[in-house]
């Protein structure tokens, strides 16, 4: 098995190419909040992508679980619910106010370098730094 | 039409770099977010391999100022550091380091099966809708 940082490269170019491509052929923002942020909104033409890319996500997901067994074993084991619950709360409230994540501000708007996602990354980085520091791992 | 194909593909590939990249791992996030614990920088090479990769594709795309299927670009334009951009980070931050799981991830490894990861994105989508309601303007 390679060491984590090979895989934390050879996964980060595999990224940057998803989001490079649909820049590239769509003109669009690689970003999971913004992506999915809208599906409930149901607008008539900007729901049916957003639903497939979900699914992709999904479909992708299941293969890699094949592949890279490993890196998805915590989360299948993790089995604090009332945690994960109190998290994904935040996380869909914050990136929904904060228009973006880890994929939309991290990785496309520092790449476009924008200010604000500038911002953003180094805020949410900062929070959860300090939410480690505080409630342990 | 081509949205629809596009997106679900991208998925697809985006998961698979997620996967490989250990992005799915919260122990491993958690690990990164732990700098003053024992912390485990691995993580860090997934923006520092994905970030310049998509600022090579973004050059381009800015030059063209049109991608290859679309008619015009569909990027923000937004430039204000404005208050919902910080505290929303800020709230995206807590929860990211309550459970180490972001919104992309979290979607892989509901196609890893992980019950963890359906309770956290049903209450990621209930924490964006929620959202909705302190933002009626």
């Amino acid at each position: 098995m390679e060491p984590s940082w090979i895989n934390a490269i050879f996964g980060g170019i595999v990224i940057g190419v998803a989001a490079s491509a649909f820049l590239l052929l769509e003109g669009r923002i690689l970003g999971v909040s913004g992506i999915t942020g809208r599906i409930s909104e149901l607008n008539k033409g900007d729901t049916m992508w957003r639903v497939l890319f979900v699914m992709g996500s999904i479909v992708g997901g299941y293969l890699a679980a094949q592949i890279w067994t490993e890196n998805f074993t915590n989360i299948m084991e993790g089995s604090n619910y009332t945690s994960l619950a109190i998290a994904g709360l935040l996380v869909g409230f914050g990136t929904k106010m904060g228009s973006g994540c880890t994929s939309g501000h991290g990785v496309c708007g520092i790449g476009r370098l924008s200010p604000r996602s500038l911002m953003a990354t180094l805020t949410f980085m900062f929070f959860g730094v300090v939410t480690v520091y505080i409630f342990g791992r | 039409m081509h949205l629809n194909i596009v997106a679900f593909v991208i998925g697809i590939i985006f998961s698979l770099g997620l996967g490989w990249s250990g992005m799915t791992d919260p122990a491993r996030v958690l690990g990164f977010l732990d700098i003053t614990g024992a912390w485990d920088p691995s993580l860090m090479f997934v923006m520092a391999s994905a970030i310049p990769v998509y600022m090579v594709t973004w050059q381009f795309v800015k030059g063209r100022q049109k991608p290859l299927l679309e008619t015009k670009l569909h990027v923000p334009t937004k430039k204000n550091l404005d208050k919902r951009l910080i505290v929303g980070s800020a709230i995206f931050g807590i929860g990211w380091g309550v459970a180490g799981i972001c919104p992309g991830p979290a979607l892989a490894s509901v196609g890893a099966l992980s019950a963890g990861a359906v309770i956290f994105v049903v209450c990621y989508f209930v924490g964006a809708k929620l959202e909705g309601f302190t933002n009626a303007n």
